[in-house]
C-alpha cells in the first residue's frame, strides 16, 4: 500500500517532529517548518502527534494512491486537486485507488502538509525520518534526500470513522503583515533602547535569501556593541543580527551553533508562521517573553489534545 | 554559572565568558551531569565554549521547573568533580603532506619554519574540543601555538576532503565529511570522526584532549586512509 510519486516538485521532505538528541554533536533537528499546521495534519487523522508526513515546500508535488486511504492537507493553499477537482486544505479527504493528488503553485501560504491515515513509514535515521539535505539524513531511504519521481511512499491499512475539518478560528491567514513576539534573551542587553527601537517599531521584509536554515530579512538595520560572540547553541527561532546589521531568523535546519549576537528570540509557533511567508511579505516584531510563549504553546497544546469537540464535519 | 531562558523549551546556562581550559572543563562536566540526571525532561543538548543550552520538554517542565533541576544538577556535579578530572585523551593520527595537506606550504611559509618544525608544532601538544558544530561532528579544537596560528583562507573552498586537518587562527579541526570550508588544510586523517553505525556516532565529544600523531603515507594508507576528493 503506497504513494506513487509521479511529479517531485520543488522541494518535497518527509518529515515528522524532528531528529532529537543529537545537537551535541552538530545534528540539527529538522522537523517541519511549521509545527501548528503538521501537528494538526496528523491531529485531524488521529495519527500518533509523531507520524511522517509530506512537508511540500514552495510547491508542486504529483502523487498516484495504489491503495484505499484517508489524508489529511494542512498548511498552505498550494492549489491543490484530487482528480483535477480543486479542494482546500484544513481537512481530511478520503482517498481511493487510482486517484491523483496534485499540487500547484502557492495561493497562500508557502509550505504545504499532507498526513495519511496511520502515518508514512519511511526509514528512519538517528530515530528520525527528518530529512536534512545539508546532512544527508532522514528521508526515504536515510541518506536526506528530497522526494523524487518513481519513489514509492508505504503506509498501512487504516480506518477513519469519519472526516474531520478544522474550525476556522484555528485557520491562520498567511497574508496577513505578520506580527511576532520576541523573547529577550541572549546578546538582548547589546543592543541600546535606541537600536531595540528602531527593531520593534521597523517592518522587515522577507528577503529572497530563505531555506530552511534562516529567513534572512531586510529593513532598518540594528547593531550590538559586540563584533562578535563566543560561539554558542543556537535555538530554534532565534534572530541573528550579523555586521549588515539585517536579521536573520533561524529556523529547523539551521546549524548548531553560531557566533553573530542574537537580539532574541521566538517561540516555535511564531516561527511556523514566518515559514509560511515567501519574499515580499511584512513582518513586525514586538517585545514579547518566556511566559507567553509558554502560555501560547500551553493552549496550543490543549487544544491539540481535546481536539475532538473542536473538529467540526 | 548563570541559567537564562532562551524560549518555551530552552534555556542557556553560562561558565564564563573567556575561551578556556578551565571553562571547557566545567562545561564537558555540565553536559555529562545534565545528561545523567535530568534525561527525564531534557531533549536536547548543546555544549559550547563556555555555555549549554538545555531543550527541555515543556509539556513536563516549565522555565522555573528546569532552572531549578539545573541548579541542583551542577552544584552536586561541581562538588563530585573536584576529585577526578577524567577527560579522555583521544589519540588521531595525521598523515602531514602536501599531497593531501593543500595548504601546508603556505603555513610553513606564515611561520617562517620548515615543514618538520610545523608537523612538530601541531602535534606535539594536546589540545581541548571547545565545541562541535558547523556540520555534523565537526570538532573545534585549542589552542594553536601562535607561530602556525594562520587566520583561515580569504575565500573559502568549495569543497574540502573528508579527514582533512586544518588550521584557522586559533583553532584547529579535522572535516568530520566533505563540506565547504575556509580552514588551512595541513594533513589528513584516516580516523572516521563520525560514523552513523557506530554507537558513539562521534568520535569526540566536548571537553575531550586530543592529541596529533604524525604518520608517513605507508602508514596512513595501512590505517584505511585515501586520496579521494582532491
Amino acid at each position: 500500500m503506497s504513494f506513487e510519486v509521479l511529479d517531485a516538485g520543488m522541494l518535497a521532505l518527509l518529515q515528522d517532529s524532528g531528529r532529537y538528541g543529537y545537537q551535541h554533536i552538530g545534528v540539527t533537528t529538522g522537523g517541519p517548518m511549521d509545527e501548528h499546521a503538521f501537528f494538526w495534519a496528523n491531529r485531524l487523522l488521529g495519527n500518533a502527534t509523531n507520524a511522517a508526513q509530506i512537508e511540500i515546500n514552495i510547491g508542486r508535488l504529483g502523487l498516484l494512491a495504489h491503495a484505499d486511504t484517508y489524508i489529511a492537507l494542512t498548511g498552505a493553499d498550494l492549489g491543490a486537486r484530487i482528480n483535477g477537482k480543486e479542494v482546500t486544505p484544513w481537512r481530511t479527504f478520503q482517498i481511493q485507488r487510482g486517484d491523483r493528488i496534485e499540487f500547484g503553485m502557492p495561493v497562500a501560504g508557502l509550505r504545504a502538509y499532507i498526513a495519511v491515515a496511520g502515518g508514512l513509514k519511511p526509514a528512519t535515521k538517528l530515530g528520525s525520518c527528518a530529512t536534512v539535505v545539508r546532512e544527508g539524513l532522514g528521508g526515504l531511504d536515510g541518506r536526506g534526500q528530497k522526494l523524487a519521481k518513481g519513489d514509492r511512499l508505504e503506509f498501512d491499512r487504516s480506518e477513519l470513522q469519519s472526516g474531520a475539518s478544522l474550525p476556522p478560528q484555528e485557520i491562520p491567514d498567511y497574508q496577513k503583515v505578520l506580527s511576532l513576539g520576541v523573547i529577550p534573551c541572549y546578546q538582548y542587553q547589546h543592543f541600546s533602547p535606541s537600536e531595540r527601537m528602531t527593531f520593534f517599531s521597523g517592518t522587515y521584509e522577507v528577503s529572497q535569501r530563505i531555506d530552511r536554515m534562516g529567513y534572512r530579512l531586510t529593513g532598518d538595520p540594528i547593531h550590538s556593541d559586540l563584533d562578535g560572540i563566543i560561539s554558542e547553541g543556537i535555538a530554534y527561532g532565534a534572530i541573528q543580527v550579523p555586521s549588515d546589521g539585517q536579521p536573520i531568523v533561524l529556523m529547523k535546519d539551521r546549524q548548531t551553533i553560531g557566533g553573530y549576537p542574537k537580539i532574541g528570540c521566538l517561540s516555535a509557533l511564531d516561527a511556523g508562521q514566518l515559514a509560511q511567508r515567501g519574499p515580499g511579505a511584512l513582518v513586525r516584531f514586538y517585545l514579547s517573553d518566556v511566559a507567553d510563549a509558554e502560555a501560547q504553546r500551553a493552549i496550543f497544546n490543549h487544544k491539540l489534545k481535546t481536539g475532538n469537540r473542536l473538529l467540526a464535519n | 554559572m548563570k541559567i537564562e531562558a532562551v524560549n518555551e523549551n530552552t534555556c542557556i546556562v553560562y561558565f564564563g565568558d573567556r575561551i578556556t581550559d578551565d571553562n571547557a572543563g566545567l562545561v564537558k562536566q555540565a553536559a555529562e551531569a545534565i545528561r545523567q540526571d535530568m534525561a527525564d525532561v531534557v531533549t536536547d543538548l548543546v555544549p559550547s565554549y563556555t555555555s549549554v543550552l538545555v531543550c527541555y520538554d515543556a509539556v513536563k517542565m516549565d522555565r522555573f521547573g528546569i532552572a531549578t533541576r539545573l541548579r541542583q544538577t551542577l552544584t552536586r556535579s561541581e562538588r563530585e568533580s573536584q576529585m577526578d578530572d577524567a577527560s579522555t585523551t583521544i589519540e588521531l593520527p595525521v598523515y602531514y603532506d602536501p599531497e593531501v595537506g593543500l595548504d601546508l606550504d603556505d603555513v610553513c611559509k606564515y611561520a617562517g619554519l620548515g615543514r618538520d618544525d610545523v608537523v612538530r608544532i601541531h602535534s606535539e601538544q594536546t589540545y581541548r574540543v571547545y565545541a562541535i558544530g558547523f556540520s555534523p561532528g565537526f570538532a573545534y579544537l585549542g589552542i594553536t601555538d601562535q607561530r602556525i596560528a594562520l587566520p583561515r583562507k580569504a575565500t573559502p573552498r568549495q569543497k574540502v576532503p573528508t579527514g582533512s586537518v586544518g588550521i584557522a587562527g586559533s583553532q584547529t579541526a579535522i572535516y568530520p565529511s566533505s563540506t565547504p570550508g575556509g580552514w588551512q588544510i595541513i594533513g589528513r586523517t584516516p580516523k572516521k570522526m563520525i560514523d552513523w553505525d557506530s554507537e558513539s556516532l562521534a568520535l569526540v565529544a566536548v571537553g575531550d584532549r586530543v592529541q596529533f600523531r604524525s604518520i608517513d603515507r605507508q602508514e596512513y594508507i595501512d590505517l584505511g586512509g585515501n586520496f579521494d576528493e582532491l
